[in-house]
């Protein structure tokens, strides 16, 4: 048993600080404000290796692992949770599964420019009437000679707009139910590929959320992901490893908040002294001290579980489940630290205690991650 | 191109404790960085290596945990890092620090030698200049401009009130300004393979130098005496129409005969 961070690691978590105080932070309040998609932050982030950590370097990537990938996400969402989800989407749901399911052609092909930032991942399963029920894909993908034509459409997904590398989870054998899912790799500049809808979002403003809309789109046969039938399979392993990316985000959401917590009840004064001199604050503090270091323990054992090729779904749901909760409490509890000015713009605690609220439901709701933990205690 | 870049890990802060009795600097619980001016000079390389392709080592003298400073070298992007550490190199004043280095440096191969202007623990400005004259390379201090141009390098060398270009051929040596770029930030590739590189490290066996000249033995320089500046006086404060204020300034003055 060993808790303490690799050289390496350390050393990264001062870069992921010194890029996110420098390069995100100031940046955090104008994007939420103006709900703009950082793009100018997306080049500085592929220019560090932060969109390619845990892809290995012969494919282009920073050769790192998902806790150097998760203590990324972490730094980022301390300061500013739209950039950490949107590094979080690029890796988790994009290039990671073309890593795991991808075949060499498509790894070559793909990987390079996901993991150096040249172009941006996203990924498309949820619809009108397929959110939890993921099952009941209504987007069909119909195979016409060397190409799979795609209608349908898919809602709510992140950094759409801006990809330019889909993954697609459609029906190819209704017939055939949940081995009639399969998943493809399909690219913005495609026929019959648009972007519909804008999202207007209580939180994570900055981050691009539309439809997505497929009126025949043409995708070549050789972008099928994984084998033909694998797609609902395909999708739940990325959701797995994409619950360690936004259980890291809850987890940054709400360390960033106790720090601005803790800054603030040492200066604010009332009834004579600074606030943090009163018990409740002190223990109040510790309780939110207490729960965001389990949130982290969980979600690093999830992604040192994942690095270690073990099976994670379950800690990885543990993680999401917890750090999401804990995120909405802490962010809550810093707004109430911060009275009248918590509930201002002026602090960027009201921020993320809107950021934090999505981490309750994205990539599965909290509803969902203890289906799967029950799922697995009851097996 | 072959660019040797000297830096120094320094404390981060420039409030750091002395000790009273030895006149040294208390390095203990002060987090460590590389010295500002050194960074700018990394950088500098590091963007001729961007350019020309550039072999860049980093080179640094100082206790084992100097390793830290030469892997944020080496994530940032430099090729090799080489740590001078021996028992006999402690206590080293500017000229002692110079002589290793340059023992060091005569080791490699360079068309140009970095090095910051001066560390912010102790702000000589010496060791730069001091490693040119062993080398017996031409030097240019207060660098905030460098290009390449063949085997040249046109240069920008700032003064007080003014500056001057200059051309100089390498190999050379120069020390850099931390006003003169923003250093980048170490990559996640680049601290992968910073743990994957060998940090070279060389004793006093590995370079070749009179042992009288390092260390404590080696330094002319002694500290007499050294101390923590005391604060001054808070001023006093009078909020008076323009006429009054004059008179009473020149009131002043005239008490403590400056006029």
């Amino acid at each position: 048993m060993n808790f303490s961070l690799k050289d390496e690691h350390v050393m990264l978590q001062k870069l992921y600080r010194e890029f996110a105080e420098k390069e995100v932070e100031p940046l955090a309040a104008e994007i939420d404000e103006e709900e703009r998609f950082p793009i100018e932050t997306v080049k500085k982030l592929a220019k560090y290796g932060i969109l390619g950590i845990p892809i290995p370097k012969e494919y282009g990537g920073s050769g790192s692992d998902n806790i150097a990938y998760a203590m990324a996400v972490e730094e980022l969402a301390k300061v500013c949770g739209t950039t950490a989800v949107i590094v979080s989407a690029h890796t988790s749901l994009c290039a990671v599964p073309i890593l795991e399911f991808g075949t060499e052609m498509q790894k070559r092909k793909y990987l390079p420019d996901l993991a150096s930032g040249r172009k941006l991942g996203a990924f498309g399963l949820t619809e009108p009437n397929a959110g939890t029920d993921a099952a009941g894909q209504q987007t069909t993908a119909i195979l016409d000679g060397d190409y799979y034509i795609l209608n349908g459409s898919k809602i709510f997904i992140t950094n759409s707009g801006y990809a330019d590398v889909y993954i697609i989870i459609a029906m190819t054998d209704k017939s055939k139910g949940l081995r009639g899912i399969s998943a493809f790799i399909v690219e913005a500049e495609y026929d019959g590929f648009e972007v519909g809808k804008k999202e207007l979002k209580m939180g994570i403003r900055g981050s691009a959320t539309s439809e997505l809309i497929f009126t025949n789109c043409r995708v070549p046969k050789e972008n099928l992901l994984g084998k033909i039938g694998k797609g609902f399979s395909i999708a739940m392993k990325t959701l797995d490893g994409g619950r360690i990316g936004i259980a890291s985000q809850a987890l940054g959401l709400a360390q960033g908040a106790l720090d601005e917590t803790v800054r603030y009840t040492k200066e604010r004064k009332q009834f004579g002294r600074a606030i943090s001199k009163f018990q409740n604050t002190q223990f109040e503090l510790a309780s939110m001290d207490t729960k965001t270091e389990a949130a982290r323990l969980l979600v690093y054992k999830a992604a040192y579980m994942k690095d270690m090729k073990m099976k994670y779904s379950k800690e990885a749901a543990m993680a999401k489940l917890f750090a999401a909760e804990v995120a909405m409490e802490v962010t809550t509890k810093a707004v109430q630290f911060h009275g009248g000015y918590g509930y201002t713009r002026e602090y960027p605690v009201e921020r993320m205690m809107r950021d934090a609220k999505i981490t309750e439901i994205y990539e599965g709701t909290s509803e969902v991650q203890k289906m799967v933990i029950a799922a697995s205690l009851l097996k | 191109m072959n660019i040797v870049v000297c830096i120094k890990q320094v404390p981060d802060t420039t409030e750091v404790k002395l000790d009273p009795i030895k006149g040294t600097l208390i390095r203990d619980g002060v987090p460590s960085i590389i010295n500002p001016d050194d960074k700018s000079g990394l950088e500098a390389a590091l963007n001729l290596k961007d350019e020309y392709d550039a072999h860049v080592t980093v080179l640094t003298m100082g206790p084992p945990q100097a390793k830290n400073a030469l892997r944020e070298a080496l994530a940032m992007g430099a090729d090799e890092a080489i740590l001078l550490t021996d028992r006999k190199f402690a206590g080293a004043d500017t000229l002692a620090t110079s002589t290793t280095l340059a023992a060091a440096i005569k080791n490699l191969k360079y068309d140009l030698v970095i090095a910051g202007r001066q560390a912010i623990d102790g702000d000589t400005a010496q060791v730069g200049p001091q490693i040119a004259e062993h080398l017996d390379l031409p030097q240019v201090s207060y660098v905030s401009d460098l290009l390449k141009k063949d085997d040249f390098v046109i240069i920008r060398r700032e003064f007080e009130d003014g500056y001057h270009m200059l051309e100089v051929k390498l190999p050379c040596l120069i020390t850099t300004l931390s006003e003169m770029n923003k250093p980048r930030y170490m990559s996640v590739g680049g601290v992968v393979e910073a743990y994957e590189k060998e940090i070279i490290t060389w004793t006093c066996d590995d370079i070749t130098v009179d042992i009288e000249k390092l260390g404590l033995n080696g330094s002319p320089t002694k500290v007499k005496k050294s101390f923590t500046k005391g604060i001054k006086d808070p001023g006093e404060i009078h909020e008076l129409a323009p006429t009054e204020a004059s008179k009473l300034i020149v009131q002043r003055l005239k008490e403590k005969h400056i006029i």
